[in-house]
């Protein structure tokens, strides 16, 4: 048998495909949901640390650690598509970039909100100028730079590459941006968060977490897919594929 | 091909000197943002002191930002850009020279009335000497990445306000050394050096990478 690399690579076949992927996806979510809140509320302690201990509310890392991870691993996987989109010139690729940047931007806004309700009980104060939080918000204006961008073009093909690139322009960016909010003094480098490992964390609450990001991952498959098939039908629609499957559907 | 690089910048400083008000009106919103301030946050002289720094390089920021729009409007409407594009020399280098024009006619002009704005903030002389460095070594970072923005939202409708949203976020890292050396030169001036080190350093690697993206963006938004 030999295996056809590019075979999902055109809209009209990766269209069926991911109408059969996003029901698993949705439903791996919805375990992995129960799993892990379950998991973070039950089978956690009730507070943790020891002279000046967390209360309840730090289970909010349950939500807020996994959003974090995802808004980062996103946006990499959004300027991954978009570099083989410049690179193959492949429609698909572009496409599954667009599908993917709302669903970082809202990650990224769930890791902001929820890190300011943490913050409220823990540091006293809804918002701190530390370097998390603004390269935090930092990652959320590039996102809606992307989106922006390419709202504003109306021809698709450069709108596709031009937010592509500014995409890459930013991923290169990133990396100088973090470690300038980092270190604004260049002799001496200080942080409000602490050094942390996944090694230190107790079993049962990275358990939880470990599962939450599962699922908010498995969560983004499903979203990426659903919007990447109303945008395959979009901009598909003249084609005679997309006329077929419609007179299927009325048909039926 | 430097042949190429001086025509360039040649017409652009010709074509801008015919119309002197253009570079006036970026110098004068950046005196006038400026000068706003202490009305805003009160005349107090130690409150000025340490607001000044950060004033200066956020309304240099805004200042290079709001000119960079017609960095390539005025070729890009008369068909220039299109035959520039055509020609047998590197793109880039072309960028590369009306950068280096845009920056001579927007850039320069805040680094040399800085002492100027460095009385209004009572800032001593030591510190308005750093500024200035702090302004000519980061004010061309400023032109190369903008140059970037400018190149994609070419032609566009409320192309102003979207490169602000695009290229605003990109400028973080100049910002924070550039007035940060101002505000360490008031301790000491020797501590200036590590922040005045990463700001050549930022110009270097932007003068070497921000012209090849610019090029690709103009190519994108042209084709």
């Amino acid at each position: 048998m030999t295996l056809n690399w590019f075979k999902f690579a055109s809209p009209a076949t990766f269209y069926p495909l991911a109408g059969r992927l996003t029901r698993p996806f949705w439903i791996l979510t919805g375990v992995l949901l129960v799993i892990g809140l379950y998991w973070g509320f039950f089978q956690t302690a009730d507070q943790l640390g020891g002279s000046n201990p967390q209360k309840e509310y730090y289970r909010i890392i349950f939500i807020h650690v996994p959003a974090a991870w995802m808004s980062m691993w996103l946006y990499i996987v959004l300027v991954f598509w978009a570099a083989i989109g410049l690179v193959f010139n492949t429609r698909l690729s572009f496409m599954m970039a667009n599908a993917v940047a709302p669903t970082g931007a809202v990650f990224t806004f769930l890791a902001l909100w929820t890190g300011a309700f943490w913050g409220r009980p823990s540091w006293g104060t809804y918002w701190d100028w530390d370097p998390r939080l603004t390269s935090e918000l930092v990652l959320f204006f590039l996102y809606i730079g992307y989106m922006a961008l390419h709202s504003a073009i109306d021809d698709t093909r450069r709108a596709d590459r031009a937010s592509a690139l500014l995409a890459l322009v930013g991923l290169v960016m990133v990396p100088v941006i973090y470690w300038s909010i980092n270190c604004p003094d260049p002799t001496q480098c200080a942080a409000l968060h602490q050094r942390s490992g996944l090694g230190k964390i107790e079993s049962n609450i990275l358990f939880s977490m470990l599962t939450m990001t599962l699922a908010f991952w498995m969560y983004s498959f499903a979203t990426s897919f659903m919007r990447l098939r109303s945008i395959i039908l979009t901009r598909e629609a003249e084609a005679s594929w997309v006329q077929e499957l419609l007179n299927r559907e009325h048909s039926r | 091909m430097w042949a190429v690089f001086w025509c360039v910048l040649k017409r652009d400083l010709l074509l801008a000197m015919r119309r002197r008000t253009d570079v006036l009106t970026t110098l004068f919103f950046f005196m006038i943002v400026v000068s706003l301030f202490p009305l805003g946050v009160g005349t107090e002289r130690q409150v000025l002191q340490i607001l000044g720094p950060g004033v200066v390089w956020v309304a240099a920021l805004l200042a290079s930002m709001l000119a960079l729009e017609r960095l390539f409007a005025a070729d890009y409407e008369d068909g220039t850009l299109e035959q520039m594009l055509l020609t047998a020399q590197p793109l880039s280098l072309l960028v590369l020279a009306k950068v280096g024009a845009h920056w001579l006619l927007t850039g320069l002009p805040l680094v040399l009335i800085a002492p100027l704005v460095g009385m209004q903030y009572h800032l001593s002389d030591a510190q308005i000497g750093i500024m200035m460095l702090s302004l000519l070594l980061g004010t061309p970072i400023l032109s190369l990445i903008g140059a970037i923005g400018a190149a994609l939202t070419l032609g566009l409708r409320g192309g102003g306000i979207l490169l602000s949203l695009l290229i605003l976020p990109l400028y973080i890292p100049v910002l924070v050394y550039g007035s940060g050396a101002i505000e360490v030169s008031v301790i000491d001036l020797s501590d200036t050096m590590p922040y005045l080190s990463l700001l050549g350093a930022f110009l270097l690697a932007a003068l070497t990478l921000a012209p090849l993206a610019s090029a690709a963006a103009l190519k994108i938004s042209l084709e």
